[in-house]
């Protein structure tokens, strides 16, 4: 049995008098794509927000690849392998496609106090930066990022998120405000991705949850209700329930 | 250092503790509620200052100019946030800066076309002009022991709105959340330029009583400004509490810096003070935003 | 911070720069043949102020960090050459230890050296702030630099300090304008060489990142806070350099040229020309330096149109002089 990637365990976060997070035990295997979900207010975000260091767990932790990471700051986080993408994209407007890229080259190879030689034509950054730009399918990398449409700006996250050469690929909702038309270019541009990458999926969207995930968690009141296959998952009559009783 | 001397030290302290939390109070509000960076707070403790000057010189009544000058510097405050300062608070603080800056000129400016620039006499009322005193032969002015009494009187009232009434309750939410503030239907834009006005109206307060100690002329209160935004970091964006004790702490700091060191080091005591906390509380004492 | 296109083209930025120090340096020539030696004076406190803002955009333009305390690393810079010389003049040690020196080529560095190191000191605490904090808490250091040097009357205190001897720099006496000017004029050229190579350096990537989206570089694995105050840092030390030349050039120096009021004229500078270019401060330093000159003379009261000027720069022209230049070349361009 494969040590888990990501572990999380018994955490809890609170809002005063409000439990968002309650004793939640959750993990991520290696080779697997993991899609969590559930519905409104049961806590995804704020538990997005702990995995990814924005928000301090009160009780509980998480490992990753065996490493105790509950406290750690965000930037330490991407640099252990834990690749992110935003609910609400977000890049770097003013620079361009290739740029924003070779800044995460840029990140990963670690020499940033360089204060002479142009960035931009650095092949060290620029290469692995176009290649996965192209991965992702993004044309005219010389384009400023604030001129790109909304599909594209996933994309060029996840490019960004791919020049990181992550273990783990976390993202936040990587369908919401797509279009049919990017949602399956989404969806398929995922699947090849999965092949290489552990991903962790939140997401709205079954078809996507369905097509891509391994395996499902189901969040419901900041705590982790089933985990299974999604056939087993869609069948489970504590899920429906938890998703009926929403209506 | 003698009872007397440090009993009227500790009092000084006190007193200027009082008059900066006047200012502060007003653009500690300001800045939690609008996110907005004002430096004209100054310019209306000077109009507070010269408006008080100038109606003393025709009534020769220290209280009639104070009971008039209050509100109207409120009136001033509040034309200048309706006019100027309301539309941008939506713009960056880069902006916010540049324009209360050129503000600060333009206002300097037309207080010395109007007074010229030699400082305006608004001396001490005869009713405060002696000296009380206190214990033994501790003897401590008259005005600003009534400064100090001001000063109490209105860090209480002020306490007492924000903590026990409806509006203070708005306020108070506005500054720690203004947008959830505005979400349960809290008229943010109403209650902020209220608050402003009022903050208008502490800070000509301020000037008007620090008028006849300090003299009454143009760019008087560019320093007091600072002192207050020293003040206000050091006690927390939003929150009148930490004002208050920023304040007090302050006044009495500086105070007692500039009596017991060389005057090189005392000038920068209450900096470094900020410095100090700010490395331990980057927020300040008691910071209002979560 | 910077609304700055994208299109990024180092080559116009460098030509740009060649074609700003051309023009500054035919000023003394123009002024020989005009026969106004006056104008060679006014040049060369525009190159000074450049430099000061082309520091301060380092930071504000391309760092996206409102300081308001250039002013006081300026000064700081300035003192540093005023004491060397003070002591120098009068036999006496600073901190009864170093003599004093009239030589720029220790004095210069050595301004520097102490203005980064003050902007660093003062950094440190800003940096771990932002937003309205931090702007309050650089505007407080300035006022605190202000104050420190008012205290020291025993170097003038408020009246300022006078530099009595003449300054050398390798040993030949800096007499004449010209050579002083066109000294200037050099440091000017360095600084923008050097601030240009740098904002396309990795260094300089990741600084314009964070003031674009700080979120998205933790993301990636960058924590911004000493790439700023390293960025803090040079700001300082070129502030302080532009302070030792003001201070040498003049021949004096005083908590006057420190206040909060000509920070606040530093940002307005760097807002004027455009801080979406290394070059923009220049521009923006030249006009509203020469705009000071031209309105004192016209009235007492100029400081009124200033302030007013300034707040309608902040009302419509957003991107400063280079977007007006912007519009004037689009229009000229053939279709």
């Amino acid at each position: 049995m494969t040590a888990s990637l990501l572990e999380v365990k018994q955490l809890v976060k609170r809002f005063g008098g409000l439990v968002a997070t309650d004793h939640l035990d959750l993990d991520v295997r290696p080779d697997e794509t993991l899609a969590l979900i559930g519905p409104n207010g049961a806590g995804k975000t704020s538990l997005i927000a702990q995995l990814q260091g924005d928000l301090t767990p009160d009780a509980g932790a998480i490992y990753f690849s065996g490493v105790e990471i509950t406290r750690r700051p965000a930037h330490g986080r991407a640099l252990m392998g834990l690749a992110r993408s935003f609910q609400i994209t977000s890049v770097f407007p003013e620079l361009s496609l290739v740029q924003n890229v070779a800044l995460a080259v840029q990140a990963r190879l670690g020499h940033s106090f360089r204060f002479w030689r142009d960035a931009s034509s650095d092949s060290r950054l620029t290469g692995p930066a176009r290649e996965a730009l192209d991965v992702v399918g993004l044309s005219r990398p010389d384009r400023p990022a604030s001129d790109v449409s909304h599909g594209e700006r996933r994309q060029l996250e996840l490019a960004m998120a791919l020049a990181m050469q992550p273990r783990l690929l976390l993202l936040d909702e990587p369908m919401a405000g797509m279009g049919r038309e990017d949602g399956v270019r989404m969806t398929r541009l995922l699947n090849e991705l999965k092949r290489d990458y552990a991903m962790m999926l939140v997401e709205h969207d079954m078809n996507a949850v369905f097509a891509l995930a391994d395996r499902v968690t189901v969040l419901v009141a900041g705590k982790a209700i089933a985990t299974g296959r999604p056939d087993e998952i869609r069948a489970d009559p504590r899920v429906r329930a938890a998703y009926l009783g929403q209506k | 250092m003698g009872a007397a001397l440090f009993t009227e030290q500790l009092l000084n302290g006190v007193q200027l503790g009082v008059q900066l939390f006047l200012m502060a109070a007003g653009l500690t509000l300001v800045f939690g509620i609008m996110n907005m960076i004002n430096l004209t707070h100054g310019s209306l403790y000077m109009i507070g200052a010269f408006v008080a000057a100038a109606l003393f010189g025709h009534t020769g009544s220290f209280l009639l100019a104070l009971v008039i000058a209050v509100p109207a510097t409120a009136l001033a405050g509040a034309l200048l946030e309706a006019a100027v300062l309301r539309h941008f608070y939506h713009r960056g603080h880069l902006d916010q800066v540049l324009v209360t800056f050129g503000l600060i000129l333009v206002l300097n400016e037309i207080v010395k076309m109007i007074w010229g620039a030699v400082p305006v006499p608004l001396p001490v009322p005869q009713l405060l002009s002696g000296s009380v005193t206190l214990f033994a032969d501790v003897t401590y002015p008259s005005f600003r022991l009534a400064i100090l009494g001001v000063g109490a009187v209105v860090a209480l009232g002020l306490y007492a709105v924000v903590a026990h009434t409806r509006i203070g309750m708005w306020v108070r939410a506005g500054a720690s959340n203004r947008d959830i503030a505005s979400a349960m239907g809290v008229n943010v834009e109403l209650i902020f330029s209220l608050v402003f006005a009022a903050g208008a109206a502490l800070a000509g307060l301020a000037g008007i009583m620090a008028g006849p100690i300090n003299a009454v002329q143009v760019g008087m209160g560019e320093p007091v400004l600072i002192l207050a935004l020293v003040v206000t970091v050091i006690g927390g964006v939003g929150s009148i509490k930490g004002a208050f004790i920023a304040a007090l702490m302050i006044g009495v700091v500086d105070t007692f810096g500039r009596v017991l060191l060389p005057p090189a080091l005392g000038s920068m005591m209450i900096f470094m003070l900020m410095a100090v906390i700010l490395a331990w509380r980057p927020r300040g004492l008691f910071p209002v935003h979560g | 911070m910077a609304s700055s296109p994208a299109s990024y083209r180092p080559s116009s930025d460098m030509m740009a720069i060649a074609v700003i120090v051309a023009v500054l340096a035919a000023v003394p020539v123009v002024a020989s043949l005009v026969g106004d030696p006056f104008l060679v004076k006014i040049a060369t406190r525009v190159v000074v102020f450049a430099i000061a803002a082309v520091a301060l955009n380092l930071v504000l333009g391309f760092g996206g960090l409102v300081s308001l305390m250039h002013a006081g690393l300026f000064g700081i810079g300035g003192y540093v050459v005023a004491i060397l010389a003070f002591h120098a003049d009068d036999g006496s040690r600073l901190f009864d230890l170093f003599p004093g020196t009239t030589e720029l080529s220790i004095g210069l560095p050595l301004a520097m050296l102490v203005a980064g190191a003050a902007a660093a000191v003062m950094g440190l605490v800003s940096l771990r702030t932002s937003g309205v904090y931090f702007i309050m808490i650089t505007l407080a250091f300035n006022q605190m630099l202000y104050y420190f040097f008012v205290a020291l009357q025993q170097y003038g205190g408020e009246d300022g300090l006078q530099i009595m001897s003449d300054l050398t720099l390798f040993g030949h006496a800096m007499i004449g304008r010209m050579p002083f000017y066109y000294g200037c004029l050099v440091a000017l050229a360095l600084v923008l060489i050097l601030v240009q190579r740098l904002i396309n350096s990795r260094f300089g990537m990741v600084l314009r990142a964070s003031a674009q989206n700080e979120r998205r570089l933790t993301a990636i694995g960058i924590a911004p806070l000493r790439y700023r105050l390293t960025a803090f840092a040079l700001s300082g030390a070129i502030a302080g350099l532009a302070g030792a030349l003001l201070a040498a050039g003049q021949q004096f120096i005083s908590p006057a040229e420190m206040s909060w009021v000509r920070s606040g004229d530093l940002v307005v500078m760097c807002v004027l020309g455009g801080m979406a270019r290394v070059w923009g401060p220049v521009l923006g330093a030249a006009v509203f330096l020469v705009l000071e000159i031209v309105l004192s003379g016209w009235s007492t009261h100029w400081q009124l149109a200033f302030g007013l000027l300034i707040i309608l720069v902040v009302v419509s022209l957003r991107g400063g002089l280079i977007d007006l230049l912007h519009l004037v070349g689009r229009r000229g361009a053939p279709r």
